[in-house]
């Protein structure tokens, strides 16, 4: 048998579509990029919940509350498959929620945008979860298998959430004129800032090159922007409102729509911590985790005052 | 720094591994892992985690440190004694065309 070195039987391992699992050797590189790309994502899902909590107890009925309260409760649950995707790579769950609240690991930007109206709602589950599974769908064949596997959950379960908000503009969209008006705000408000989601372009992305080596990236940012605004421009039209992009145009030659320049400058500026929510959003994040330190303490106390006493009744 | 390290995680909540049927008949299968401080919190943080839309009938958690894995970089020498014995297969054996079912 010719002897290979763990990077040569590594590569071998991802040219062939195999997945890798925990215990295998990876490049160092390999295993950073995983737990910046996967813990990050948890981290969106954690406080993706904030914009949305915002809304439950103001929801219209209660068929929207309780809805809205499973999509809310979904999230948590994908943040928790994610996290322990993550610390199979070695990070402890502690780190990574450190590495949040000091501000050293990003979430999603969209997050620091406020929700103003109810039909901001049905903007994020149409527009932001639209575009969260547009980036996750291909993540279910990536190359590690926590993660690919995590995906595989995290998608079965995100398309009601995108319906449910597709659901909530098309009512705005064909109710009163003052309704349609908040649906079409909302849309006006959460287009730019969620075509931003997929990342800089691909000229400005070095990383992505590395990523769709290791097939921790199937598409590039730009590709999968694109697919989203095809779709959405015709999904658009069944809501009857208007791009709020007035150079989207249908272009012939590339089977594509084009659209107009993004405002890279604001993307940074929220990346940086800039944007409208930022700190409120951090925030309730480091308050959840310190107000709740005596519930996890009390609780492990418990547990080990328990084992103490069942041990005792045993040796007895 | 190693110091902060431990203490961040040195109350960190136990870390389970969660197997479950999804329905009766079948076996357990891993479903992921969760932090819990017991072993009742874990089934219930399992139950909110892993089985919102019932996908499950039956939950086992075990603590993560109990499980025992094999290591991939040995795989060789450790399935190499099933790897030569092909007529463990039932597709080994030519029966005569006369045989319709066996």
């Amino acid at each position: 048998m010719p002897v290979h070195s763990f990077q040569e039987h590594f590569d071998s391992l991802i040219d062939r579509e195999i997945t890798i699992e925990p215990k295998d050797w990876m490049p160092d590189d390999y295993r950073k990029t995983l737990i910046r790309q996967i813990s990050q994502h948890a981290h969106s899902e954690i406080v993706g919940m904030l914009p949305e909590g915002n809304w439950i107890t103001r929801a219209p009925s209660l068929r929207r509350k309780a809805v809205l309260l499973a999509k809310v409760q979904d999230e948590a649950g994908h943040g928790l498959y994610l996290y322990s995707a993550a610390e199979t790579l070695g990070i402890t769950r502690d780190e990574m929620y450190n590495q949040l609240h000091t501000g050293k690991a990003k979430y999603s930007s969209i997050f620091n945008y406020p929700t103003l109206t109810w039909a901001d709602m049905g903007a994020i589950g149409w527009l932001v979860d639209g575009a969260a599974i547009m980036n996750q769908v291909p993540l279910c064949r990536t190359s590690y298998g926590p993660y690919a596997r995590a995906m595989v959950r995290v998608c079965k379960e995100e398309s009601f959430h995108q319906r449910q908000g597709f659901e909530i503009m098309l009512t705005l969209a064909k109710g009163t004129e003052i309704q349609k008006k908040m649906a079409q705000d909302a849309f006006n408000r959460w287009w730019w800032p969620s075509i931003m989601m997929f990342g800089p372009t691909d000229a400005e992305s070095p990383n992505t090159e590395q990523s769709v080596r290791w097939r921790i990236k199937r598409f590039t940012n730009d590709e999968l922007r694109q697919k989203f605004v095809d779709v959405t421009v015709e999904q658009t039209k069944v809501l009857g409102l208007e791009m709020p992009d007035k150079d989207i145009k249908w272009n012939e030659e590339r089977g594509h729509y084009d659209f107009g320049p993004i405002n890279w400058d604001e993307f940074w500026n929220v990346v940086k911590g800039n944007g409208p929510c930022n700190k409120q959003r951090l925030d309730a994040r480091k308050n959840a985790w310190d107000n709740g330190k005596w519930v996890r303490d009390a609780a492990m106390a418990h547990a080990a005052k328990r084992k103490a006493r069942e041990g005792g009744v045993k040796a007895a | 720094m190693t110091n902060d390290k431990m203490n961040i995680t040195k109350n960190e909540w136990p870390l389970w591994e969660v197997f479950i049927r999804s329905k009766a008949g079948l076996d357990h299968k891993h479903a992921g892992s969760l932090h819990a401080a017991d072993e009742q919190m874990a089934i219930e943080n399992a139950r909110d985690v892993y089985t919102r839309r019932m996908e499950g009938v039956s939950i086992w958690v075990v603590e993560s440190k109990y499980i025992h894995a094999s290591d991939p970089g040995e795989s060789a020498s450790l399935y190499d004694p099933a790897n030569d014995k092909i007529y463990r297969h039932p597709t080994f054996y030519e029966l005569p065309d006369e045989v319709k079912y066996m």
